[in-house]
C-alpha cells in the first residue's frame, strides 16, 4: 500500500553528479517527515522533485494515488516554503499571502477574509501592510508560511526553513510550526541537516547520505537503534569499535574480540555467528564514568583507562578517555549531589562502564563516517583500523 | 556624534569637486541658455541688449505642434520598441553560462567600437534605393520599386533603435542578473503559468533595470538631431533639427534657446517623476537588500 506522497525508485543525476540514486519513500497524510543529511545528499533535490522544479531522471512521483511526475508545479497540490522565503517584495504582506488566490481567481471578498485569517494563524495582523524588506526574520518566515497554507496544499515542502534564523527563534519557530501543523493537519514534508530539528518535529525521519536513503524511521528508532554507521556518527554522537564475534552467550548476547582492547558483551540485534566481523557502536552517554571500579554485574561491560581531556558544556560535561589502543567519548549529566564529590581530573584513572544492550553492532560500515565524529584529531584515532576491515 | 559629523565633512569633500564641475560646466550654461530666451535677437546672429518675451510669443508657430508630436511619438516608440527586443534579450543573457554572458556582453558592446557617425553612413547606404536591403527586398517581392526606405519617420525610428539599444540592454540585463529566480520558482510553486510569473513578479522584480532603460532611451531619442537629420527627410524633423536650423541658418540665437528650453522640460518630467518615485521607495529599508546603483542619464 504506497503512501500519501510516493516516491519509486527516484534517480536524478546533473551532469555527472549522481543527485539521487534510486530513491523509494513512503510519506503517509498528515505526518512530519523529515528528509535529515548532510548538505549535497540529495534532500533538496527529493524536495525539488515533490514540488516539480526537477523532473526525475527515472521512477515515478505519485501524490494521494496520482501520478504526478509530469506535473508542471503550478499544476500540483503542493507548496513549498523556501529557504530564503522568497517572498515577493514589491508586494506588501498581504498581497503575498493573497497571491495564490489571486492567481486562482478567487472573488476579492473570499480572498480577504481568507487572509485574514491566515494572519491571524501566523499572528502577523499589525504587519499586513509592510513589506517583506521591512519585516524581521521571523516575521517573513510566518508570511511564508501563510502563503503556502492558504492554498490548502496536500503537502506542504519546507526546504531548510529555520536554517537562515537564529538559535532562540529557530527554537521558537519549530514550537509555531508544531503548533501550525497541529491545526491544519496537512503533510509536512521538512528537510534539514539539523538533527535537532529533524529528532523535535518529525513523526518519521529519511536520514539520506550521498544520494540514498540510509535509513528511515521515528527519531528513538534512528537515534537508539542506527543501522548504519552514518546514521549513528550524524545522529548524535557516538564511538565506533572494530571487532569480531568470538564467542555467543545464550542467544541474546555475544561476546566481542576488539583488538588492544577488553573483550565486551554486546546485546544481539539479529543472529550472529563466532568469527563475524561487527562494527560496535556506542553512545558516549551510555557510559558510566567513576574513579572507583562498579560492582560486578553480569551484563555490565566495565573497562579501566585514563582521563585525557575534559569539557565542560554546562549541562553536561565530555570526557575523552584512554583505554587502551582508543580514545572513547564520553559524557555524564551534572547532578548536585555529584559536585561533592573529589571531581574527575586530567590523567586521572577512571572506570568506565555500560550495559550490553547499549552498545549495538552496525550493519552498514563505511570508515569515512568516522570523520562525522566530534573526537579530536590527532594521537587518539578512535579506530585502529584492523587489515581488511 | 563625532564620528558622524566627521563622516559628513568627508562626504562633502567627495562630492564637492563633481558638484563644481557640474555647476560650471552644466548648471550655469544651463541658466545662460534660458536667459537668453528673455533676450531680443540680434540681426548678425547674436544677442541683443535689454529684455523681451517676443520669443516665447513666437514659439506660438503652427509648425511646432506637429514637430513636437512627433519628436515625441517617435521616442516613445523608440523606448517601447528597445523595451521589447532588451527585455528578452537581457533575461537570456541572464540565464546563460558564464561563458556565454561574457561573450554575448562583448557581442552588445562591440558596436560602440566603431563611430555613431560612420554606422549611420552604413544605415545609410545598406537602406539606399540601390543598397543591398532594398534589392534584397525587392527580389523577394516584398517591397514595390519605388517604396523608399529612407528618407522617412521608419527610417529614423530603426536608427534610432538601433543606437539605443545596447543602452537599454545592459541595465535590463543587470537587473536580471540580480533577480532572484526563486521568486519565479515561487510564484510557479503558488499556481503561476511560466508567462504568468514572468509578468507578475519577474518584471516588478528588474522594474528599476526597466526604468532606466527606458530613461536612456526616451531621453537621447527626444534630442535626436544627427539621426534625423541624416536618415530623415523633410517630414520627419524632430525637434532637434528646429533647433539646429534655428542656430545655424536662422542664427535667431533666442529662438533655439527657448525650443531648447521646452525640450529640457519634456526631458525633465519623466525623470522627475522617477526620483519621486525612488524617494517614497526608500523609506525605513531594513539593509537586507543592496542598493542598487542606477544609472539614470544625465547626459
Amino acid at each position: 500500500m504506497p503512501g500519501f506522497l510516493h516516491f519509486e525508485n527516484i534517480t536524478k543525476r546533473f551532469g555527472d553528479v549522481l543527485a539521487l540514486d534510486r530513491v523509494s519513500l513512503d510519506v503517509e497524510r498528515g505526518e512530519i517527515f523529515s528528509l535529515l543529511g548532510p548538505s549535497g545528499c540529495g534532500k533538496t533535490t527529493l524536495l525539488r522533485v515533490a514540488a516539480g522544479f526537477e523532473h526525475p531522471d527515472e521512477g515515478r512521483v505519485y501524490l494521494d494515488g496520482v501520478d504526478i511526475t509530469d506535473l508542471p508545479p503550478n499544476h500540483r497540490k503542493v507548496n513549498t516554503i523556501f529557504q530564503n522565503y522568497a517572498l515577493f517584495p514589491h508586494l506588501t504582506v498581504r498581497e503575498n499571502i493573497a497571491f495564490g488566490l489571486r492567481i486562482k481567481g478567487v472573488e476579492r471578498k473570499k480572498v480577504r477574509s481568507e487572509v485574514d485569517r491566515m494572519l491571524a494563524l501566523v499572528q502577523m495582523e499589525d504587519r499586513a501592510d509592510k513589506k517583506p524588506n521591512q519585516i524581521s526574520g521571523g516575521q517573513k518566515q510566518r508570511v511564508a508560511i501563510a502563503r503556502a497554507l492558504i492554498n490548502r496544499p496536500d503537502v506542504l515542502l519546507l526546504d531548510e526553513p529555520l536554517a537562515a534564523l537564529d538559535l532562540k527563534l529557530r527554537q521558537r519557530m519549530l514550537i509555531e510550526l508544531d503548533s501550525i501543523h497541529d491545526e491544519v493537519g496537512i503533510t509536512f514534508l521538512f528537510v534539514t541537516h539539523d538533527q535537532g530539528e529533524a529528532m523535535s518535529l518529525s513523526d518519521r525521519i529519511a536520514v539520506m547520505n550521498q544520494a540514498r536513503v540510509e535509513q528511515i524511521g521515528k527519531p528513538i528508532q534512528i537515534y537508539e537503534a542506527p543501522e548504519s554507521s552514518f546514521t549513528a556518527a550524524f545522529i548524535g554522537d557516538t564511538n565506533f569499535f572494530d571487532g569480531t564475534v568470538c564467542a555467543s552467550e545464550g542467544n541474546d548476547y555475544s561476546r566481542l574480540h576488539i583488538a588492544e582492547f577488553p573483550d565486551v558483551l554486546c546485546y544481539n540485534d539479529r543472529p550472529r555467528q563466532t568469527g563475524d566481523w561487527v562494527h560496535l557502536s556506542i553512545r558516549p552517554e551510555k557510559f558510566a564514568i567513576s574513579r572507583t571500579p562498579p560492582a560486578p554485574q553480569p551484563s555490565i561491560n566495565t573497562v579501566q583507562g585514563i582521563v585525557e581531556n575534559i569539557i565542560y558544556l554546562g549541562s553536561l560535561t565530555r570526557y575523552w578517555v584512554r583505554v587502551e589502543g582508543y580514545r572513547i567519548s564520553v559524557s555524564r549529566q551534572h547532578s548536585r549531589h555529584r559536585q561533592d564529590e573529589t571531581p574527575i581530573t586530567w590523567n586521572d584513572p577512571v572506570w568506565l562502564s555500560w550495559h550490553a544492550d547499549d552498545g549495538f553492532m552496525l550493519e552498514r560500515y563505511r570508515s569515512s563516517d568516522e570523520s562525522l565524529l566530534s573526537l579530536p584529531p590527532g594521537q587518539g584515532v578512535p579506530i585502529q583500523s584492523p587489515e581488511g576491515a | 556624534m563625532q564620528y558622524r559629523r566627521h563622516g559628513r565633512r568627508e562626504e562633502i569633500g567627495v562630492t564637492l569637486p563633481s558638484a563644481l564641475w557640474l555647476t560650471v560646466f552644466f548648471m550655469i550654461p544651463t541658466l545662460i541658455v534660458l536667459s537668453v530666451i528673455f533676450r531680443p535677437a540680434d540681426p548678425f546672429g547674436g544677442v541683443g541688449s535689454g529684455w523681451t518675451l517676443d520669443t516665447l510669443r513666437s514659439l506660438n508657430n503652427p509648425n511646432y505642434p506637429a514637430i513636437i508630436w512627433r519628436t515625441l511619438w517617435i521616442s516613445v516608440t523608440a523606448t517601447a520598441t528597445c523595451l521589447l527586443v532588451a527585455i528578452p534579450m537581457g533575461y537570456f543573457m541572464a540565464r546563460c553560462s558564464e561563458r556565454a554572458k561574457g561573450l554575448l556582453l562583448l557581442l552588445v558592446v562591440i558596436p560602440f567600437w566603431t563611430n555613431f557617425l560612420i554606422r549611420i553612413f552604413a544605415w545609410k547606404v545598406m537602406l539606399h534605393p540601390e543598397g543591398i536591403v532594398k534589392t534584397a527586398l525587392l527580389k523577394l517581392h516584398l517591397v514595390q520599386p519605388d517604396t523608399l526606405l529612407m528618407y522617412n519617420e521608419f527610417a529614423v525610428l530603426l536608427v534610432i533603435v538601433y543606437t539605443y539599444l545596447p543602452f537599454a540592454i545592459l541595465p535590463i540585463y543587470a537587473a536580471t542578473e540580480k533577480f532572484d529566480f526563486s521568486l519565479f520558482e515561487a510564484a510557479l510553486d503558488l499556481g503561476c503559468s511560466r508567462i504568468g510569473a514572468f509578468l507578475r513578479v519577474l518584471l516588478p522584480g528588474i522594474s528599476r533595470g526597466l526604468m532606466t532603460a527606458a530613461l536612456v532611451v526616451f531621453i537621447p531619442a527626444l534630442g535626436s538631431y544627427v539621426i534625423p537629420d541624416i536618415m530623415g527627410g523633410p517630414t520627419s524633423e524632430m525637434i532637434g533639427n528646429k533647433i539646429a536650423q534655428r542656430v545655424f541658418i536662422d542664427r535667431n540665437l533666442p529662438h533655439a534657446a527657448a525650443l531648447s528650453g521646452l525640450l529640457s522640460l519634456v526631458v525633465m518630467a519623466p525623470m522627475i517623476v522617477v526620483m519621486f518615485s525612488k524617494k517614497s521607495e526608500q523609506s525605513p529599508v531594513k539593509g537586507d537588500r543592496p542598493q542598487r546603483a542606477t544609472a539614470e542619464g544625465g547626459r
